[in-house]
């Protein structure tokens, strides 16, 4: 059972204003309800197969995401293991997208599981976004570092994230939190911003 | 006394900006630009604190973080204790407070904020001395990323205490300027004043404390943090810490007065502030010369220079005789006198010709040498070595990635220092991949460079031991040489064990001018050599470190996450009290307007049995397992069988350790031939998945199973009572509720009629025994679900509970929680579920243990039920259990612990679940649990205590 879903309740829809508040210096806002899809394939061959049933090539490049259009419209592809991918796809995609990669998964061995609504998704830009992320996160996001297409598993303060590098030259990011912790990364962006919403850059 | 021991002009303070402040309720005045104790100096004030054994005064011995003794506790604007007068910047309205040895924190909460920050750089240079910055303006101008970290208010380092003639710019301060005006303007630069590098650890990370609103006292910007920590990563480590002085030991040299030569220059030049009006130099190298010739020259009465040398250097005593200050070879202080001042110092020859003496002053500068800083290196776990020329250790090997240059790697010139600089800039930024960084000239200055080789000299020598020893060694600790004398004596050999017997060097300066000159005084003592003596090693921090900063934002709402569910807001909106499980926070009751937790639990509690209730079980583990040999894996994990579990139904599980003790438990689901839903406890869920993962990919890696984690997709509200068929079925229209259709322990898929029509997966499942249903919906329509069950509950009274509640109703069924009433030591078997353990299958995570005699003892600890004899009795959870009415005298034999303990709405009494020692043979026994002054004697029972039939279930 996999459910079309494309509204009800978002986890951070009621920090909507306070989110915008940090503007401009960083800009935060909640893309809820985007189709995501755990997708687990060892098999080449299969992970071959796949790329064109979705229109984008799966990433090869540990740390990366793959980015394309394809029959279901705009998606992202994030690597997150050697044999683990996340699937980002508009709203209510769910099914369908399942469907088709199931098909081009045939026999291989491999998983596909609708986890749209375990993580909720930012997207994160502005003059002081680096600066705001440095405070909680290790990673280096230097352009030279972190280019753009970077894909990282990592701890944003105490809550883990998936962090996509999706424009580094234009400042912009998108985060991946579970449902439960967006509360909590909600109130430390806000937080971690105090300082930069000031002083403007 | 009011002096003013300012010159009128010279040194890095701002005369327009006058700050007040007060030491001991002394008022006085000092400029933007001081140190506290810059500016104690400024009005004649040397003593700052007295000593924390023997109450002696003490007062300002340097001019950084090395001072052992002028410790002051700030009051005002915010208390703090154990602050170093020559550390804090001078602000308006500082109010401090003289310390023996311990201070005092705040009885009230820091209102600061405090922060910290990662940053990444190629090349990270701690230190902004001459060595440090060339370092840095090298790999900058190789368009390497670079971060300076500099612990001073302004670049500098030991150039802000000299003003010789430097470079083509005339002075240092120049210089500084235009290397730090360069670098602020190259990208990819960082320079972090007021920033202490206190840790070195692996692979280029580095910690530091910047104190970056300190110095602005009340007037601090209240959003702005006031100190941060640095998380710094480099891929290259260039360490130009410089050199602390170190001083001489000799009898009475804690008297406020006594102050390190280099420390006098850094006070006349940097603050402008003379250390006194008759000044007596002590050296044993040429360093301190140019001390006291620089005090002559701004009109300072210097009578005299010893040189414990037999042979002085002659160009310097040149230099003396032209400003009339008379240098004596060979000769040493032996004494000085003097209350809260020095007054006289008494000298001796230390060998040959001359006669004892004494000269009246008030102030004496010592100079015994310079100990490179060595501190980072050391923490990096690089070996130090012994150079005799220094006296001093030295980083002793080469380390990766890892540059010491300078003072601190031993280099005591101007030249050698810069040079150092340059070659590591360059060669950091070349390892860091940039191939061609352009050179920096190096700067030369005039500066008197060192004639004669020094003498090591850790301590004038005594003629007999004195009685009351007044030769201190670690003057913070007041720690003497007999003491060091009395160590060695006792037999202790090692530096470390030294360390601690005399607790030398453990104090907040951590031995930065005792250390070394312990360590000679133990070799002279041992008649070892130095070299042969392992130094003790340095730990961070390099210098202490605020509780506050290191906990940052992690304060507060901040301190650790709370998880929530999507139902989270409409429990806080009903009043709901919250339980934490974990990081998350589940709803623990809810009370009526009147009701205290009881009643709450009570009514909560009735309401299931007798009507519908519901809960927000979102926070239970979920688990999807797919992939061909999905049931194979899980037969291994479970210790019954899973693989022929049907389609459409649902098996309890327990899953065991390697020790065959119940790790967890839950349900599994069959969502396909290949597809299972398992779920876990709330507060186990990451770990059992990491738990099967581990399984999964050391030792069964052939297997074609995958995990994913879905707890948060789904929001879960389990609906429970015998009014929970009807409330359902007015939600359900497509799903036939029936028991022959819908059958217990099974599950299935339908559309709600909820706000449009949400999916659900709806299991047939009960942790109550009470007929119920689990609906499962995308965790989106969490609220909606659950604001249409109410809605849909209300002609039958639904009634929301918490975890109190569910935990009475499964107490009275005997279900156990993994974790509660299980402790790591409890097989399935204690718990009486050996019908979940399977005898056909031919392994199991666990299985071997339960052939163990041990697992099969009769008196094992099993789970019962216990009924206290009064039924109002509600007894304390992990109360003892015995077998005597009487306590008798211990030892007392314990048959177990109450493990849950409850009142019972259904059984209108108070019950217990606990682990008894041959627990099932003692039903109907009576027993007793001691509860503080009382026995209470309790009936054990079998561990199901309501509906044993089991006839509630299907309603």
């Amino acid at each position: 059972m996999t459910a079309e879903t494309t509204s009800g309740s978002s986890p951070l829809g009621a920090w909507t204003a306070r989110l915008a508040e940090l503007a401009p210096a960083v800009r935060v806002t909640e893309r809820p309800f985007l189709t995501q899809l755990t997708l687990r394939v060892r098999d080449a061959q299969a992970q071959a197969a796949i790329g064109p049933a979705l229109g984008v090539e799966l990433p090869s490049t540990p740390c990366s995401f793959t980015r394309g259009t394809g029959p279901h419209g705009e998606l992202e592809v994030l690597w997150l293991g050697p044999d683990e991918y996340l699937v980002l796809a508009r709203p209510g995609v769910q099914q369908s997208l399942e469907d088709a990669i199931r098909a081009a998964l045939g026999d291989a061995a491999g998983a596909v599981v609708d986890v749209s609504a375990q993580r909720t998704t930012l997207a994160l830009s502005g003059p002081r976004v680096r600066d705001v992320l440095a405070h909680g996160c290790a990673i280096d996001l230097h352009p030279s570092a972190a280019p753009t297409g970077t894909c990282v598993q990592t701890l944003l303060a105490q809550a883990g994230i998936v962090l996509l590098v999706s424009d580094a030259g234009r400042d912009e990011f998108t985060l991946l939190v579970r449902s439960s912790f967006a509360s909590y990364l909600a109130a430390w962006l806000i937080d971690a911003s105090v300082e930069y919403r000031m002083v403007p850059a | 006394m009011t002096a003013n021991f300012r010159l009128p002009v010279g040194g890095r303070v701002n005369r327009d900006e006058a700050l007040r402040f007060s030491l001991d309720g002394r008022p006085m005045l000092g400029y933007r630009g001081d140190t506290l104790a810059s500016a104690l100096l400024a009005n004649g004030v040397h003593q700052v604190a007295t000593s924390i054994k023997y109450g002696r005064p003490r007062g300002i011995m340097a001019a950084g973080v090395e001072d052992a003794s002028a410790l002051v506790q700030i009051e005002e604007p915010f208390p703090e204790p154990m602050m170093s007068a020559t550390t804090v910047e001078l602000y308006d309205g500082l109010i401090a407070r003289g310390l023996p040895g311990q201070g005092r924190l705040a009885d009230r909460p820091d209102p600061a904020r405090y922060d910290a920050k990662h940053v990444h750089c190629d090349v990270v240079v701690v230190g902004a001395g001459p060595a440090g910055l060339v370092a840095a303006l090298t790999s900058a101008r190789s368009g390497a990323r670079v971060v300076l970290v500099d612990d001073q208010n302004q670049a500098g380092g030991a150039l802000l205490g000299s003003d010789e003639y430097f470079d083509d710019l005339g002075s240092p301060a120049a210089w500084v300027h235009e290397v730090l005006a360069e670098l602020r303007a190259t990208p990819g630069v960082l320079v972090l004043e007021r920033t202490t590098a206190f840790g070195a650890y692996d692979d280029g990370f580095l910690l530091a404390l910047q104190r970056r609103t300190d110095h602005l006292g009340a007037a601090a910007p209240k959003d702005v943090a006031r100190q941060r920590i640095w998380r710094i990563r480099a891929k290259q480590t260039v360490i130009a810490t410089g050199a602390h002085e170190r001083p001489v030991v000799f009898a009475d040299n804690d008297r406020p007065g006594i102050m390190l030569a280099g420390a006098a220059r850094t006070y006349l030049h940097r603050y402008g502030v003379l250390p006194g009006r008759r000044i007596v130099v002590f050296t044993t190298n040429d360093s301190a010369y140019t001390a006291a010739i620089e005090l002559a020259e701004t009109g300072v009465d210097v009578p005299m220079l010893l040189d414990a040398r037999a042979v002085p250097p002659e160009g310097l005593v040149a230099e003396c005789a032209a400003r009339g200050i008379e240098v004596r070879a060979g000769h040493a202080v032996t004494g000085t006198e003097g209350r809260e001042h020095i007054t006289d110092v008494h000298i001796a020859p230390l060998a040959g010709t001359g006669h004892p003496d004494t000269i009246m002053c008030d102030t004496l500068l010592v100079s015994g040498g310079w100990n490179p800083v060595v501190h980072l290196f050391s923490q990096l776990r690089g070996a130090l070595r012994y150079a005799p020329e220094l006296g001093a250790f030295v980083p002793g090997e080469e380390l990766p990635d890892v540059q010491v240059v300078g003072s601190a790697a031993g280099a005591l010139d101007l030249a050698s220092c810069v040079r150092q600089g340059g070659e590591a800039g360059r060669a950091a930024s070349e390892a860091a991949g940039f191939t061609r960084p352009a050179p920096v000239p190096l700067p030369t200055s005039d500066a008197r460079v060192a004639e004669a080789a020094a003498m090591v000299l850790w301590q004038v020598p005594e003629g007999a031991e004195p009685t009351a020893d007044t030769r201190f060694v670690d003057l913070q600790r007041d720690a003497t040489v007999s003491d060091v004398l009395r160590a060695t004596g006792a037999g202790l050999r090692s530096l470390e064990h030294i360390k601690r017997y005399t607790t030398i060097g453990t104090a907040h300066d951590q031995g930065k001018t005792s250390g070394m000159i312990a360590a000679g005084i133990v070799a002279e003592a041992l008649g070892v050599k130095i070299a042969e003596q392992r130094p003790t090693t340095f730990r961070p921090p390099y210098t202490s470190v605020p509780f506050a900063a290191l906990a940052g934002r992690d304060r507060g709402e901040l301190h650790d996450p709370v998880r929530i569910t999507a139902m989270h807001s409409w429990h806080v909106a009903q009043g709901a009290l919250f339980e934490d499980v974990g990081q998350w926070k589940r709803p623990w009751y809810y009370p009526r307007p009147g009701e205290d937790m009881a009643d709450a639990v009570l009514r909560e509690c009735r309401a299931a049995r007798e009507s519908v209730a519901l809960m927000d079980g979102s926070t239970l583990g979920k688990i999807d397992v797919q992939g061909q040999d999905s049931g194979e894996f899980l037969d291994m994990l479970y210790t019954n069988m899973m693989s022929n579990l049907k389609v459409g139904r649902i098996r309890y599980g327990v899953m065991c350790g390697v020790d065959g003790m119940v790790i967890d438990d839950g349900t599994v689901i069959r969502l396909a031939e290949d597809r299972f839903l398992v779920t876990t406890t709330t507060g186990n869920a990451a770990k059992i998945l990491e738990w099967m993962e581990e399984w999964l990919q050391t030792e069964w890696p052939h297997l074609r199973v995958f995990l994913t984690s879905v707890t948060e997709h789904w929001a879960t509200v389990p609906l429970v009572g015998p009014r929970s068929r009807d409330v359902l079925a007015s939600l359900a229209p497509e799903l036939d509720v029936s028991n022959e259709a819908f059958g217990f322990m099974s599950w299935r898929d339908t559309v709600l009629d909820v706000t449009g029509g949400v999916a659900a997966r709806v299991c047939r499942i009960s942790f109550s025994g009470e007929l119920a249903y689990e609906i499962n919906v995308n965790a989106w329509h969490g609220r909606a679900l659950w604001e249409a069950l109410m809605a849909a509950g209300e002609p039958y009274g639904i009634t929301p509970y918490g975890t109190e509640t569910m935990h009475v109703l499964r107490a009275e069924k005997g279900y156990p929680i993994i974790g509660q009433d299980t402790d790591g030591t409890v097989t399935p078997q204690d718990l009486g579920m050996s019908w979940a353990v399977s005898k056909k299958k031919p392994d199991f995570i666990g299985k071997r243990s339960f052939a163990r005699s041990e697992n099969n003892r009769p008196d094992r600890k099993q789970l019962v039920g216990l009924l206290p004899a009064n039924p109002a009795t509600v007894l304390p959870e992990g109360a003892q259990i015995i077998e005597s009415a009487h306590l008798p005298e211990p030892p007392v034999r314990m048959l177990g612990h109450v493990t849950s303990s409850y009142a019972s709405a259904a059984l209108d009494r108070g019950f217990a679940l606990a682990v008894v020692r041959s627990g099932r043979d003692r039903i109907g026994e009576t027993l007793y649990v001691p509860v503080a002054d009382d026995v209470v004697p309790v009936t054990v029972t079998d561990s199901v205590l309501f509906d044993k039939e089991g006839t509630r279930r299907d309603g």
